[in-house]
C-alpha cells in the first residue's frame, strides 16, 4: 500500500475534524473493503481515520416495531442476535451470509452501506425492508440512499450513526453468490408489512433498486407464483464474465420467487 | 518390523510444525542486510519496449538499485532454458525462441518482467518500481488457442512462423484411416480443456545472497526440484559453476507443478545479490502469481472414435491445438506430447491410434505442467468421448467401457502410442466403483431429484496415468535434456538413528513420514528415529525432485536400494562380530542373526560397531554405515482406477452440485493409507475445481487476464465438495523394488472427466449435448436457456 496517515478518532467530532484537515481523507469502520483496496494500491488516501475507538457506535436495539442497528455493528453480531433473528430472520440470514467469518467479524453495516458496493448484501435489506438511515446530521430514507455505482446520498464527511429497520410481517432474503468472490450476483429481499410490499434487489444493477411490478403483483397475492412470470428488463443491468445482464435479470425473478417462498415459510 | 512400516496409517511427522505455524517457508528466511526486489511488469499483452528509464526509481527514498534487461545483457546473462526439445513431423527441431530474463525489446504477455528495483523495504521497492518509466508501442496480441496459427494473426516470436512451436504426431495414421473406413459407428467430439492457474497456497518466493570472499551463491527458492534449478540457473543463465551455487528449498506450501520450473525471478535475485553485494529477497503477491506462475492445460481438440457394431473400439483419431503461452517454460513441450498423447489409449484396448499436436505461442502466461500434466487432458478427452460413443452405440457407459478394457491377462500391454502398461486390473476397479457408488440404484435417485426439481446425472471416469517418467535413456531419445532418476542416501549414526537424504522434494505430500516408514519397514528402525532431509543441494545428492507422482516410485525406490546396501554391509559387519560366515547371516526387522542359532545383533549395534570399529573387519571393510543409491526406473508406473460422480443441477440457476463421489484407485502397494487418502481427496477437489469453477479467462482483444485475482478465478472450497468415498485395489508394479505406483495426481486426472460426464448425463434429458468446462452456473444456465429457446 501507499503511505498514509493513520488517525484513530476518539469521538465523532474528532473524526470529522481529522477528516476536514486531511487532503484526501477516508473514514474506516471495519476496513474490509478499504484495506484490500489499499493493499492493491487501488486507493491512495492521505489519511485513514479509524472509527473503532469512537464510543457508542455499536449495538442493536429492538423496540416496538423497529430493529435499530448502530453503524459499527459487525455482521456477525447482527447474524447471531437473538432479537434480530426473531424480529427479522431474513436480516439475520443476510448478515450471516456476507463474506467469510473474518469479514463478518470485522465488517460493519455502516461501512458496507457507505461503500455501496453494487454486489453487497445490505443494500437489498435497506430498500427491501424500507430502512431509515440516521447520520450525524440528518435522516435519510433508505429509498433515497443509493444513488449509483459506489455513490450514496452521504455528503463527503457525513457519517452513518444508525440504521432503523421496520419489522415486517414477513420477509425473505435469497442470494445467488458469485462462485468466486461470494458477493451477490443477485440478492433479493422481499417483505410485506400491513399490505405494503417491497422487493429490493442488489447485485444486478449499479446499486440496489426496487421492482415495482413485482411489488404490485405481490400486493395482490403474496405468493411465489405471483412473481415467477415477471421478468425485469436487462438493459441497465451489470454484465461480466460471471453473469450476463440477461442471466442476472433471470436470477432476479428466480431469487424473488424463492425469497417470497421463504418469507411465507 | 517396528510399528509404522508399510501399510501403517500413522500421522504425518511434518504436521506438528505445519499445524503449529512452525514451518519455514522461503518468505520466512531473512538474511542480514537484505534488500527487497520489486519487479516491473508489462501491463500490455504485446508491445514493443521503446525505452526504460529507471532514474526516477533510483531517486526514490530507500531505493538501492534498479536494473533492466540491458544491464543483464551487458553482464552476459543468458535466457531461461527449455528442458525438452521436440522433433517435428518433418524431422526439424521445434521453434525455440529466446526467453530473456528481463525483456528489453518486446513484451509478450501481461506480467512479462522488464526491470527490477531494489529497496530497503518491501513497500519501498514497490513504490520505487512504480517510478520506472517504460515507453511502449502497443501491438495486437494473439490469444486464442485454436486460431493462433491463422494467417495474418499477430506474431509472438519472429522465430515461430504462424506462431507454431511444433507440429508433432504419434501413432500410425494408416491403420487408423483404414479402421474408420470400415467402422460401423463413429463418435466425434470437439472439446476444450480449459486453462488453469495453480494457486498454490504459498506464492513463489526467492532470497539470494552472494559471499564475495568465497564466490559462493546461495538461493533460497520455493521449488519442487532445487537441483534442477541449480543446473538451469548455474549452467545456462548466470554461468555460475555448480560447486559455487547452493539452492535451498525449505518447506514448500504447494506446487502442483508450477514450482518445477526455473523462473526469471530466481535468476534476477541471484544476479542482483552479487551486483549490490547484499542479499535480495522477492516474494510474489497473489496478483503477481496470476501473471507469472506457469499455467496449465489449454487444449482445443477434435476426437473421433471408430467402433464396430458391438461398440468395440477400432481406432481413435485425435487432433489437438496446445497453447504454450508466450515463451517455452522449462518443460512445456513435454506436456502436450509425451505426457498427453501417449496416454490416449486410456484403459482401452483400442488397436489403432493416431494423434497430431500443434503447439502454438500466444500472448498469454507460459503454460507448463500442472497436476497431472497432459494426463488429465488425455483422460478428459477419452472419457468424454467414450460417453459420447456409448450414446452413439446405444450402450450403457459402464458396459461400453467393460467391453473395451485392456483385460487383466494382457499385461504387459503395448499400446499403439508408445507406452507399455505393466500391470493393472481395470475391470476390478470399474466394478468396485459401480458397486460402492450404487450405479444400479441411480435411476431411483434421479427420479427423487426430479421430484425435487433437480436434474441428477451420473458420470464415470476410468483413468490411467503414467508416473515416474522413465527410463532416462528413452527420455533422452524423445527430447529430454535431463535424466529422470532419483537419488538417496541412508546414513546411520553411531547410536543407531538414521538420516535419509532424498532428491525428492516435498511440497506438502508427507515425504518425511512416508520415507521414514520405508526405513522402518526395511531396516527396523522406529519412525521417530528417522529424519528425512530434502531441499538443499549442499546436503543431498543430485536429485531430480518431485512431479508426476514420482516421489515414492522413483525416490522411494532409490531409498530402498540404499537400504539394500546398508543390509549387505551390515551382514558383513555382523558376520565378523558374531564370528559366522556372511552367508549364514540373516536380517529381519532390524536384527541380524546367525541362521539356526540365537546369536543376534541389532542394526543399532551394527551401526555402533561401524562407527567405533574396535571389533571390525577393517582389512576388508571401510568403517561407517552410510550408503547412497541412484535409481533409474525401467519404465513408467501405471496407476489406474475408476471414479464415479453424481451431480445435481438446479435448472433455474444452472448451479451444479457434486452430491456423491466414489474413487477406486490402484496405486500398487500403499505405504501410508491416510496420506494416500489425503492425496486422493486433494486431487479430486482439484479435478472438480477444473470441471466446475476454475478457468483463466483472457480478454481476446487486449490480452488482459480477466481472472487475475481470487475474486474472479474461482477455487473450489470445502462447501463445494461432498464427502468422498475412496478405496483402493492393488496390482503391484512389477519393476520397482517397492511395487508402488504413485498417487498424487490420480484424483485430478479422472476428476474433471467424471464430473463433466455426470453434468452431461444430467443435461441429456433436455437435449443438451457436450458443454465445455467450467460447468459454472452461468455456462450451464446458458446451455439450458438456449435449449429451451430452441424447443420453444
Amino acid at each position: 500500500m501507499y503511505e498514509f496517515n493513520y488517525r484513530k478518532a476518539a469521538s465523532l467530532d474528532e473524526a470529522k475534524d481529522l477528516f476536514s484537515k486531511g487532503e484526501d481523507a477516508k473514514y474506516m469502520s471495519g476496513g474490509m473493503t478499504l484495506l484490500p483496496t489499499l493493499k492493491q494500491r487501488l486507493a491512495r488516501p492521505s489519511d485513514v481515520i479509524d472509527l473503532a475507538a469512537v464510543p457508542d457506535m455499536s449495538g442493536i436495539a429492538v423496540t416496538g416495531d423497529t430493529v435499530s442497528i448502530k453503524a459499527r455493528t459487525p455482521h456477525a453480531v447482527v447474524a447471531a442476535n437473538a432479537e434480530v433473528k426473531k424480529a427479522i430472520p431474513a436480516l439475520a440470514k443476510l448478515a450471516g451470509g456476507i463474506g467469510d467469518p473474518m469479514v463478518r467479524n470485522r465488517g460493519t453495516i455502516g461501512g458496507s452501506l457507505a461503500n455501496n458496493d453494487p454486489a453487497a448484501d445490505y443494500p437489498a435489506a435497506i430498500v427491501g425492508l424500507g430502512a431509515t438511515i440516521h447520520t450525524d446530521r440528518r435522516t435519510i430514507a433508505g429509498d433515497d440512499f443509493f444513488q449509483g455505482l459506489f455513490e450514496t446520498a452521504l455528503e463527503e464527511d457525513e457519517l452513518i450513526i444508525q440504521v432503523d429497520f421496520p419489522i415486517p410481517d414477513k420477509a425473505g432474503y435469497m442470494k445467488f453468490p458469485n462462485p468466486a468472490s461470494r458477493y451477490c450476483i443477485v440478492g433479493v429481499m422481499v417483505s410485506s408489512k400491513g399490505g405494503n410490499v417491497r422487493v429490493g434487489v442488489t447485485g444486478a444493477g449499479a446499486c440496489a433498486f426496487r421492482v415495482k411490478e413485482m411489488e404490485d403483483a405481490l400486493k395482490a397475492n403474496f405468493a411465489a407464483e405471483a412473481v415467477e412470470k415477471i421478468s425485469i428488463p436487462d438493459g441497465d443491468l451489470n454484465s461480466d464474465i460471471h453473469a450476463s445482464a440477461e442471466y442476472r435479470a433471470h436470477l432476479v425473478t428466480v431469487m424473488a420467487k424463492r425469497a417470497v417462498a421463504e418469507a411465507n415459510g | 518390523m517396528a510399528d509404522g512400516g508399510i501399510g501403517a496409517a500413522i500421522t504425518r511427522k511434518e504436521d506438528r510444525r505445519f499445524l503449529a505455524g512452525r514451518g519455514t517457508y522461503t518468505d520466512d528466511i531473512n538474511r542480514p542486510g537484505q534488500v527487497y526486489a520489486a519487479i516491473v511488469r508489462s501491463p500490455h499483452a504485446h508491445a514493443r519496449v521503446k525505452s526504460v528509464d529507471v532514474s526516477q526509481a533510483l531517486a526514490f527514498p530507500g531505493a538501492v538499485a534498479a536494473f533492466t534487461g540491458a544491464d543483464m545483457a551487458a553482464d552476459g546473462v543468458g535466457g531461461l532454458p527449455c528442458g525438452w526439445g521436440i522433433t517435428q513431423i518433418d524431422g526439424s527441431p521445434m521453434a525455440e525462441p529466446p526467453h530473456p530474463v528481463l525483456q528489453a525489446e518486446r513484451v509478450r504477455h501481461v506480467g512479462d518482467p522488464i526491470a527490477v528495483v531494489l529497496a530497503e523495504t518491501r513497500n519501498g521497492a514497490r513504490d520505487a518500481a512504480e517510478k520506472v518509466a517504460v515507453e511502449y508501442e502497443v501491438l495486437d496480441p494473439v490469444i486464442d488457442t485454436a486460431r493462433a496459427d491463422a494467417d495474418g494473426a499477430p506474431r509472438v516470436h519472429d522465430e515461430a512462423r504462424n506462431n507454431i512451436c511444433f507440429d508433432w504426431q504419434i501413432g500410425d495414421a494408416g491403420p487408423v484411416d483404414a479402421a474408420f473406413a470400415k467402422a460401423d459407428k463413429v463418435a466425434t467430439l470437439n472439446l476444450i480443456n480449459t486453462r488453469m492457474a495453480t494457486c498454490a497456497m504459498e506464492p513463489r518466493a526467492a532470497v539470494a545472497e552472494y559471499e564475495s570472499g568465497t564466490g559462493h551463491y546461495t538461493l533460497y527458492t520455493s521449488s519442487q526440484n532445487p537441483h534442477v534449478i541449480r543446473l538451469l540457473l548455474g549452467a545456462f543463465v548466470l554461468n555460475i559453476p555448480e560447486h559455487k551455487l547452493r539452492v535451498v528449498s525449505p518447506d514448500v506450501g504447494g506446487g502442483f507443478g508450477s514450482k518445477i520450473f526455473h523462473y526469471a525471478e530466481e535468476a534476477i535475485v541471484t544476479w542482483a545479490a552479487a551486483k549490490v553485494g547484499r542479499p535480495v529477497k522477492w516474494t510474489a503477491e497473489r496478483a503477481e502469481s496470476f501473471v507469472s506462475d506457469a499455467q496449465g492445460r489449454d487444449h482445443v481438440s477434435k476426437a473421433e472414435l471408430a467402433m464396430d457394431g458391438d461398440g468395440r473400439f477400432l481406432a481413435l483419431r485425435v487432433s489437438t491445438h496446445a497453447n504454450l503461452g508466450a515463451y517455452l517454460s522449462s518443460f512445456a513441450p513435454l506436456v502436450p506430447t509425451y505426457l498427453y498423447a501417449t496416454l490416449l489409449a486410456g484403459q482401452y484396448a483400442t488397436p489403432a491410434i493416431h494423434a497430431t499436436v500443434r503447439a502454438v505461442f500466444t500472448n498469454t502466461v507460459p503454460v507448463d505442467a500442472l497436476r497431472g500434466a497432459g494426463r488429465p487432458e488425455a483422460t478428459y478427452l477419452i472419457e468424454r468421448l467414450v460417453d459420447e460413443a456409448a450414446s452413439v452405440a446405444g450402450l450403457d457407459p459402464a458396459e461400453i467401457r467393460r467391453r473395451n478394457l485392456v483385460p487383466p491377462d494382457a499385461f504387459p500391454y503395448q499400446t499403439p502410442v508408445a507406452l507399455a502398461y505393466d500391470s493393472g486390473n481395470y475391470a476390478e476397479t470399474l466394478d468396485a466403483a459401480l458397486k460402492d457408488g450404487d450405479y444400479a440404484g441411480f435411476e431411483t435417485r434421479r427420479a427423487d431429484a426430479k421430484a425435487r426439481g433437480k436434474l441428477r446425472g451420473i458420470g464415470l471416469a476410468a483413468y490411467i496415468e503414467a508416473c515416474g517418467a522413465a527410463p532416462s535413456a528413452i527420455a533422452g531419445q524423445l527430447g529430454a535434456r535431463a535424466g529422470l532418476y532419483e537419488s538417496a542416501e541412508v546414513r546411520f549414526h553411531p547410536t543407531g538413528t538414521v538420516t535419509v537424504f532424498t532428491g525428492s522434494q516435498s511440497q506438502g505430500q508427507g515425504h518425511e513420514t512416508t520415507f521414514a516408514q520405508l526405513i522402518t519397514e526395511r531396516l527396523g528402525v522406529p519412525v521417530e528415529n528417522v529424519e528425512v532431509i530434502h531441499g538443499d543441494t549442499d546436503r543431498i545428492p543430485f536429485g531430480m525432485g518431485t512431479y508426476g507422482s514420482r516421489s515414492l516410485a522413483v525416490g522411494g525406490s532409490a531409498i530402498a536400494r540404499a537400504t539394500d546396501k546398508i543390509v549387505a554391509k551390515g551382514k558383513k559387519i555382523a558376520a565378523h562380530i558374531l564370528e559366522a560366515s556372511e552367508d549364514d547371516i540373516e536380517f529381519s526387522a532390524g536384527t541380524f542373526s546367525v541362521a539356526g542359532t540365537d546369536r543376534t545383533l541389532s542394526i543399532g549395534e551394527v551401526a555402533g560397531a561401524a562407527y567405533v570399529p574396535h571389533n571390525y573387519p577393517l582389512d576388508e571393510l571401510e568403517p561407517g554405515l552410510d550408503e547412497s543409491a541412484f535409481y533409474d526406473p525401467a519404465n513408467f508406473t501405471f496407476p489406474a482406477g475408476c471414479q464415479l460422480c453424481e451431480v445435481e443441477i438446479d435448472p433455474e440457476t444452472g448451479t451444479v452440485e457434486v452430491v456423491d463421489f466414489t474413487a477406486i484407485d490402484d496405486f500398487g502397494r500403499i505405504v501410508n493409507p491416510m496420506i494416500v487418502d489425503g492425496q486422493v481427496h486433494g486431487g479430486i477437489a482439484h479435478g472438480i475445481g477444473q470441471a466446475l469453477f476454475e478457468n483463466c479467462v483472457y480478454d481476446g482483444a487486449s490480452g488482459q487476464l480477466l481472472t487475475g485475482s481470487l475474486n474472479d478465478y474461482c477455487m473450489p472450497r470445502a462447501d463445494n465438495l461432498p464427502s468422498f468415498r475412496t478405496d483402493t485395489r492393488e496390482t503391484l508394479c512389477p519393476h520397482n523394488p517397492l511395487g508402488v505406483k504413485g498417487c498424487g495426481e490420480a484424483g485430478t486426472i479422472g476428476g474433471a472427466a467424471a464430473v463433466m460426464n455426470a453434468v452431461a448425463d444430467a443435461l441429456k434429458p433436455l437435449g443438451i449435448g457436450h458443454i465445455d468446462m467450467p460447468a459454472s452456473p452461468y455456462h450451464v444456465w446458458q446451455a439450458i436457456h438456449q435449449s429451451r429457446n430452441k424447443t420453444a
